[in-house]
This record gives C-alpha cells, sequence and structure tokens, in this order.
C-alpha cells in the first residue's frame, strides 16, 4: 500500500519552465506548493561548471542532460497499419529531465507566436475559404487571443531577460526589427546580441534583395540584468557550448538562472527529486483529482500526495501520457474523430541550404544559442495559401551557434565519408561553411496522435505511449516553397559551392537524425470540451483542478521555437488561478 | 590578518592529494608530459586480441595517418573505443533495451537491434573477418591497405552480408572513431588534441565574445587548444 504524505495545497509535476513559474506564482499566493521531479537536481554549480560542462562527447553527442530512453520513452509507427517500435536511443527529439527539464538545454531562441496562429481555421476560413482546408487537417482556434496573452508574453520576456530589436511597438514599425511580428507594447528589456560574420553577410544579402532581416530575439544575455524575482544575469560571453548544455555563464534564461533560486527561499514551496508521478488520482465522483501518486526511487516505494491542485508541469510527451494512463479527458480515436486526449500531435517542418565559402573564415566556435539574423517575410501572415497551395509558413534564419567538431562538421558534397580524402576535407572546409535554414509550421490531421501502446512498457509497468505521425504533403509543399525563396538568397551571397536538404514528395518521418525537441498538442486548448482537453485557462474540461501546461496545449505547430508561447501560456494560466480559480475553484468557462 | 591556514594545503600537496595532483597538471603544456602506453602494449578492457588488432587496423583506414594531420592511430582513437565498449555507451546502459525486438524493421525506426553496441561489434568483427576471409583469405587486419579499403567500401555499402541484428556495425564503428578523433581527451583519443590543432577548434576555451566584433571578421583565431583537464597544444 502506498505511503501516504502530508496534504500540500498544490502539487507540481515537473520542476522545468513552467512548474518553476506556476510554483513561484502560486507560493506567492500563500499556497503550500510542492513540486515532484522524477530527475535529479542540478544547478549551475556543479552541473554546468566550467570546464567539465565543455565535453561535446559527454553532453552533446552522449546527452548527459537528457532523459534517458531506459526510464522512459514512446513507441513510433508512422500510420495506423503499421506497429509501433521503441524510440530506444535518442535520435529525432531530446527531452531533458532533472530539475530545470529541457530550460536548461535549449538555445534560448524565444519568439511570440503570430495573432493569426492562435486562430488558425477562423483565419484561414476568413482569408480563403473553408474549402481549403484538407478534409484530414484537424486544426483549431486555441481559444485565446495574441491580445490577450500579449501581457503575459510581455511578462515572460522581462523575466527571461530576452535581448532583441523590437519591430512593432503599439502598431509603430520600427526600422531594424520584425516588420511583420504582432504589436508588442514595449521593446525588448535587453539590446540584440553582437552578431557573427554569418549573420552580417546574410543581413546584407537579405537587404539587398528588399527582405527585412533582424537580430532573433534571444534569451541569450547581452547586457546586465535583473528580473522582477531579482535574479541576475550576464552577458553572454560566446562560449559556443549552448545547445544541449546548461549555461556555464549566468547567461542563457533558465528555470535556474531566472527563477529557482529565488524559488527555493519561499518557506512555503519545496520540491522532491527522484519522484516520478505515476498517476492523477480522481475522486470518486470523477470531477476533481485528489492528488497523484508517484514513485519514490530513494525509499523504493509508492506515494499519494493528496493536493487539492494538481498543475501537470511535465514535457508535453509526459503530461500526455500521465493524462492518458490517469483517465483525464476522453482518449482521442483518429476512426471516428472523437475523443480529445492525444489529439492533433505535430512537430516542425525544417530544412536549410548549407553554403561552403573557399576565402572566408568564420571562426565557428565563435557561438551563442541565440545568434543569427532572421526573415520573416515568408511568416504564416504573409503567405496566399490558396495561391500558393498549402497552409503554413516559416521563418528564416542563419545562426552560428558552436563550432563542436563531432557534430559541427559541415563539409561539400564531394568529400568522402572516412579515409584520406576525409581527413583533408576537414582541415580544408571546417570554419569555411554557414547554412540559411527554414523553421516552419506544422498542421496537424486526424491519424497523427498519441495513445497508449498495447505492447511495450515502462520500468513501472505502465503501457508506453504510442506516436502516430508522418510527414503530410501539405507541410512539404510549405517546406518545398522555402527552398524556393531561401536558395536565391544563397545564390546572390556567391559561394564556392552550396547544397540543399528540405523534404521532398513522399518523405517520411525518419526517427533518427535530431530534428528538434518542439513536439507538440496531445493535450490541446480550446472552446469546446468535444474537441479540446483544456479550456482556454489550460484547465481540464472533465477535472477542473487539474491544469496542464506547456506545448501539448498547442492545436497545432506555430512557425516558431514554442518556449515564449509556452511561457506566456503559464503567466496567463498562473493568473486565472490566482485571480479567478483559488477564491472560487470551479470550471472556469 | 588573515586567517587561512596553508599549512593544509601544503599537507595535501606533500601527500599527493586531490589538490595537489590537480595543481601539477593544470596547464601543463603536453611536452613536459609521461608519454603514453604504446598502442600494441595497452591492456583492452573490453576488446580480446583478436578485436583489438581489427580495430587498430580498421581505425587507421577510416582516418589514415598519411598526408596532412594525425590519424586514428596517432591520436589513440582505439583507446577511446575500448573505453566507450567498456562503459554505457557499449553497454547500451542509457537505452530502451526492452523487447519484442525488430531487427529487421525499416530503418527509419531507428535502432531495433536487441544487442548492444560492444556486442554489435564483436559479433560485427566476427562477421566481417570471416567475410574477409573467404573473399580474400585474409583475416581484414593481413590485408594491404588498398584491399582493407575495398572491404569497408563494402561493408558500408551493405555488400557483406551481415545478420540484421548487426546491420549498424559500420555506422557505429565510423561515428565511434570520429568521436575519438575529435573528443576531449579525458575519453582516451584525441591524443595530444592533434585533432583539434589540424582543424583549428580551440577546444575547452569558451569564451570569445571579443571576435564577434566586425574588426575580426575573417581573421583566424590566433590561440590554440585547451583540454578539460588544463592541457594546451
Amino acid at each position: 500500500m502506498a505511503r501516504e504524505e502530508k496534504r500540500k495545497d498544490v502539487v507540481i509535476v515537473g520542476l522545468g519552465w513552467t512548474g518553476s513559474i506556476l510554483g513561484i506564482e502560486l507560493a506567492d499566493e500563500g499556497l503550500e506548493v510542492l513540486a515532484l521531479e522524477r530527475g535529479p537536481d542540478r544547478d549551475t554549480v556543479p552541473d554546468f561548471q566550467y570546464p567539465d560542462v565543455a565535453d561535446e562527447l559527454r553532453y552533446g553527442v552522449r546527452h548527459g542532460f537528457m532523459q534517458k530512453p531506459k526510464n522512459s520513452t514512446i513507441t513510433m509507427r508512422h500510420n495506423t497499419n503499421e506497429t509501433a517500435l521503441p524510440y530506444r536511443q535518442l535520435g529525432s527529439y531530446l527531452p531533458g529531465d532533472g530539475v530545470g527539464g529541457a530550460g536548461i538545454h535549449w538555445n534560448g531562441h524565444n519568439w511570440r507566436a503570430m495573432a493569426e496562429e492562435f486562430r488558425l481555421r477562423s483565419y484561414v476560413e476568413e482569408e480563403f475559404g473553408a474549402d481549403i482546408i484538407p478534409d484530414d487537417m484537424t486544426i483549431q482556434d486555441w481559444g485565446v487571443t495574441y491580445d490577450e496573452l500579449e501581457p503575459h508574453f510581455d511578462r515572460f520576456e522581462y523575466m527571461a531577460g530576452i535581448a532583441g530589436q523590437a519591430g512593432n511597438i503599439n502598431g509603430e514599425i520600427i526600422p531594424g526589427g520584425n516588420p511583420f511580428e504582432a504589436p508588442r507594447s514595449r521593446d525588448f528589456p535587453m539590446p540584440p546580441l553582437p552578431q557573427t560574420l554569418n549573420g552580417r553577410m546574410f543581413k546584407e544579402a537579405a537587404e539587398a534583395m528588399g527582405l527585412h532581416p533582424f537580430p532573433r530575439p534571444a534569451a541569450n544575455a547581452s547586457e546586465a540584468y535583473v528580473n522582477e524575482y531579482g535574479m541576475q544575469l550576464g552577458p553572454c560571453n560566446y562560449c559556443g557550448f549552448c545547445e544541449r548544455y546548461g549555461c556555464l555563464n549566468y547567461s542563457k534564461a533558465s528555470p535556474q538562472t531566472c527563477i529557482l533560486d529565488a524559488l527555493k527561499r519561499r518557506p512555503n514551496f519545496s520540491y522532491r527529486t527522484h519522484c516520478e508521478v505515476l498517476k492523477v488520482e480522481k475522486a470518486a465522483d470523477g470531477k476533481t483529482a485528489t492528488g497523484v501518486t508517484y514513485w519514490d526511487e530513494e525509499a523504493g516505494e509508492e506515494v499519494f500526495q493528496p493536493a487539492d491542485l494538481v498543475i501537470l508541469a511535465a514535457y508535453q510527451l509526459h503530461n500526455t501520457h500521465l493524462m492518458l494512463l490517469s483517465g483525464l479527458g476522453e482518449p482521442y480515436n483518429p476512426l471516428t474523430g472523437e475523443g480529445v486526449t492525444g489529439k492533433n500531435y505535430s512537430y516542425q517542418m525544417t530544412g536549410g541550404t548549407g553554403m561552403f565559402f573557399e576565402d572566408i573564415e568564420f571562426n565557428p566556435f565563435v557561438g551563442a544559442g541565440s545568434n543569427g539574423y532572421c526573415i520573416d517575410d515568408y511568416a504564416i501572415n504573409q503567405i496566399d495559401f490558396a495561391a500558393e497551395g498549402f497552409i503554413g509558413g516559416s521563418y528564416i534564419s542563419t545562426s552560428q551557434t558552436n563550432g563542436q567538431p563531432i557534430r559541427s562538421m559541415s563539409l561539400p558534397g564531394g568529400v568522402p565519408r572516412w579515409g584520406a580524402g576525409w581527413k583533408e576535407g576537414i582541415k580544408k572546409w571546417y570554419g569555411h561553411s554557414m547554412s540559411i535554414g527554414s523553421h516552419g509550421s506544422n498542421m496537424s490531421f486526424r491519424d497523427c496522435y498519441l495513445d497508449l501502446d498495447p505492447t511495450y512498457t515502462d520500468p513501472h509497468g505502465r503501457p508506453l505511449m504510442r506516436l502516430t505521425f508522418d510527414w503530410k504533403d501539405n507541410d512539404i509543399r510549405m517546406t518545398q516553397f522555402m527552398r524556393r525563396q531561401i536558395e536565391p538568397i544563397v545564390q546572390s551571397m556567391n559561394p564556392t559551392s552550396w547544397g540543399s536538404g528540405y523534404k521532398q514528395e513522399g518523405a517520411r518521418y525518419d526517427i533518427r537524425p535530431y530534428q528538434t525537441t518542439h513536439n507538440v498538442g496531445g493535450t490541446i486548448m480550446g472552446e469546446d470540451p468535444k474537441t479540446s482537453v483544456l479550456n482556454r485557462y489550460l484547465q481540464c474540461w472533465d477535472v477542473h483542478n487539474v491544469f496542464a501546461m506547456g506545448a501539448g496545449a498547442f492545436p497545432q505547430n506555430i512557425q516558431y521555437n514554442p518556449t515564449g508561447v509556452v511561457g506566456a501560456l503559464a503567466y496567463w494560466a498562473s493568473e486565472a488561478i490566482r485571480k479567478d480559480y483559488l477564491p472560487n475553484p470551479r470550471p472556469l468557462v | 590578518m588573515s586567517t587561512r591556514d596553508f599549512r593544509s594545503t601544503r599537507r595535501q600537496f606533500l601527500q599527493g592529494g586531490a589538490a595537489g595532483a590537480a595543481l601539477s597538471t593544470v596547464a601543463r603544456p603536453l611536452a613536459a608530459q609521461e608519454p603514453p602506453v604504446p598502442l600494441e602494449d595497452y591492456q583492452a578492457e573490453f576488446f580480446d586480441a583478436a578485436e583489438w588488432t581489427f580495430v587498430m587496423a580498421a581505425t587507421a583506414r577510416l582516418i589514415p595517418s598519411e598526408g596532412d594531420g594525425p590519424g586514428a592511430l596517432e591520436t589513440r582513437v582505439p583507446v577511446f573505443i575500448d573505453r566507450e565498449m567498456a562503459g554505457e555507451f557499449g553497454q547500451a546502459a542509457t537505452w530502451y533495451m526492452e523487447g519484442p525486438h525488430q531487427p529487421d524493421a525499416a530503418p527509419l525506426f531507428g535502432y531495433q537491434s536487441p544487442l548492444t553496441p560492444a556486442e554489435v561489434y564483436r559479433g560485427g568483427i566476427n562477421a566481417f573477418n570471416d567475410w574477409c576471409r573467404s573473399e580474400h583469405g585474409e583475416d581484414f587486419a593481413d590485408l594491404d591497405a588498398d584491399a582493407q579499403d575495398a572491404a569497408l567500401t563494402a561493408l558500408e555499402a551493405g555488400d557483406v552480408p551481415l545478420d540484421p541484428e548487426l546491420r549498424d556495425f559500420f555506422s557505429l564503428l565510423l561515428q565511434n572513431t570520429k568521436e575519438g578523433y575529435f573528443a576531449d581527451p579525458r575519453h582516451g583519443g584525441n591524443h595530444g588534441m592533434a585533432s583539434w590543432v589540424h582543424i583549428g577548434f580551440p577546444g575547452a576555451r569558451a569564451s570569445f565574445l571579443e571576435w564577434t566584433d566586425p574588426s575580426k571578421d575573417n581573421v583566424a583565431y590566433p590561440l590554440g587548444p585547451v583540454s578539460i583537464a588544463g592541457e594546451r597544444a
């Protein structure tokens, strides 16, 4: 029988970005808050300190800060006719584990989504007509608008200390920023990062073509900064060990650098590591949760943690898994289109063109995660979907994040993969390449979803979650459109040689190469309990004292990296809980 | 007046304790260090003698010594691979290895062999040497360099019949060879940071803000590499 712990007001599942935000916001309401984290404790010192963290093999290649498939993974198939097989070795995406979650090892690309993306189905229907939406495309409105989220984007950006150049402040277009972005209420808290040579070259080429380059909004500090919680950031030193690493320099925004030290000082907040939540427990009437059951690794036993409010703040995949295992929301059925939990999994459509310059030395190790220039001229609100034959968009950018040679050795097509020619090629070409990439939306489809696997189980004996997913023609047409925009920019820069990599017709999802850790959907938010798991406040429609944070709420993927939206939604939901739910706990819609 | 007790620091140093050991290696020029055990005399942790002979011979073709820059043997790549096979990676310690397994599944599904990487090496070396004997009359290590290159090319192309459980043998071997070439020397390879010197990667320096200034555009960074242990080259 499970040990029972003392009741808490709030239990939070997972202590990454959203768990930390909800933790501090609810602790400041005077509530007793407990966070349960299944991974280890982690902090800048000792876990990210110099020089030990500058170890490409350990962290970049062997994924030292990532979740271990042995402890938790999924199975994957491309369609309902295939048998799903386990994701045994990390590849396509890299979930974090431990305190800080994936918030420690991101590059810090911090975006707002476009206003149109939050009401995508309505936007498409109004602008182009419902008949351009394919029958099997299940895109939805989010149930919340950009204008409602704007103060929360602002708050997240000022909390995390984002460096950037505004392009639209209250409707006024600001030169040098992104003229296509939705209006923001004020400028970024910090000026843009310094840029490397590849960025300056791209900027010049894009401007010459009449495009609108702007510096990437960066969660890498450009100057000394203190946030609303009294947490301090210092300017990024371009160490070249950002993505997949914790920051050695207190420069990258993370739960550790922006929230956790302040949160740990709250006497009414506590957290336990190596405690994996197995299930959300429901009351007999099924209308509320009574708390969670978790596995206490140190004690080697199950524990019941009673709580009045349950916040699911794990990664998107794990929140969905927990909801499926706990009977939260009706599981989605792709045959009937009914049910909601697991619905509308989507990913990210990316492509790129590599360029080689014989006579230019880029010093690729001079890198910051969010270094680089972008253009949004081919964004989701700039494309005539009816004329182009797809729904979606991308931002296009160049970056220089690292020169770590095991993973970042870009070679022209003619260089052999091994042997004397390879050894000659690496000397000749290391430091002589840059790339321009597209980072695009991915629409949701009827047969792309998450459910429980019938065969494979995790170390606790629970079914693994099963992903059914493949690329669709709509999104391949989108990425091919981006190729046609990028290649002329590339050619105008006159490289010695170049080569493109964009998914082509018939491309199938390959789980081996790293793509992005931008898995979304499964616990989607919306306007109707028949078509979404969560209401507009991220509150579970069926069980009102359960709220689920994170990118699981996205009904389809945006064209940007998700963290900025995840952060804004967390502040939006925490405000609804604080101001509306706590005084009178009930379904808010 | 300082109250710091220097006697304890000195005592640790003289006793060769942790602090003393650290001081003796920090920023020590490479030339001053003891030469490592020659590869021929190295006591492998994982590989047996025949396997070690293969790994030495194969990595020497994947990154040969000839031409400009170090090869796999000068950088002690075989030592790296041996340590990796004996460690977490070789044992698939962090992977999901529960059955049922479908090793012949489409490659899009990723690694599906029931074998650990170390077991794939063991089985792959055996099967590949068998093939070399039947096709060329000798073990891989005894072939001349051109015949070795041809055999590796056949292995890479999938022209050497292997059980599906072993089909990732070549890609593991090539991946681990490059890892051993480029990884920090703390992992056993990249001896003398010679691969970093060859390409111009400054290793674990990790501080380059000044090189974002436009005045540094197209100007090569002037300092050579440092390792995590504090060696410089």
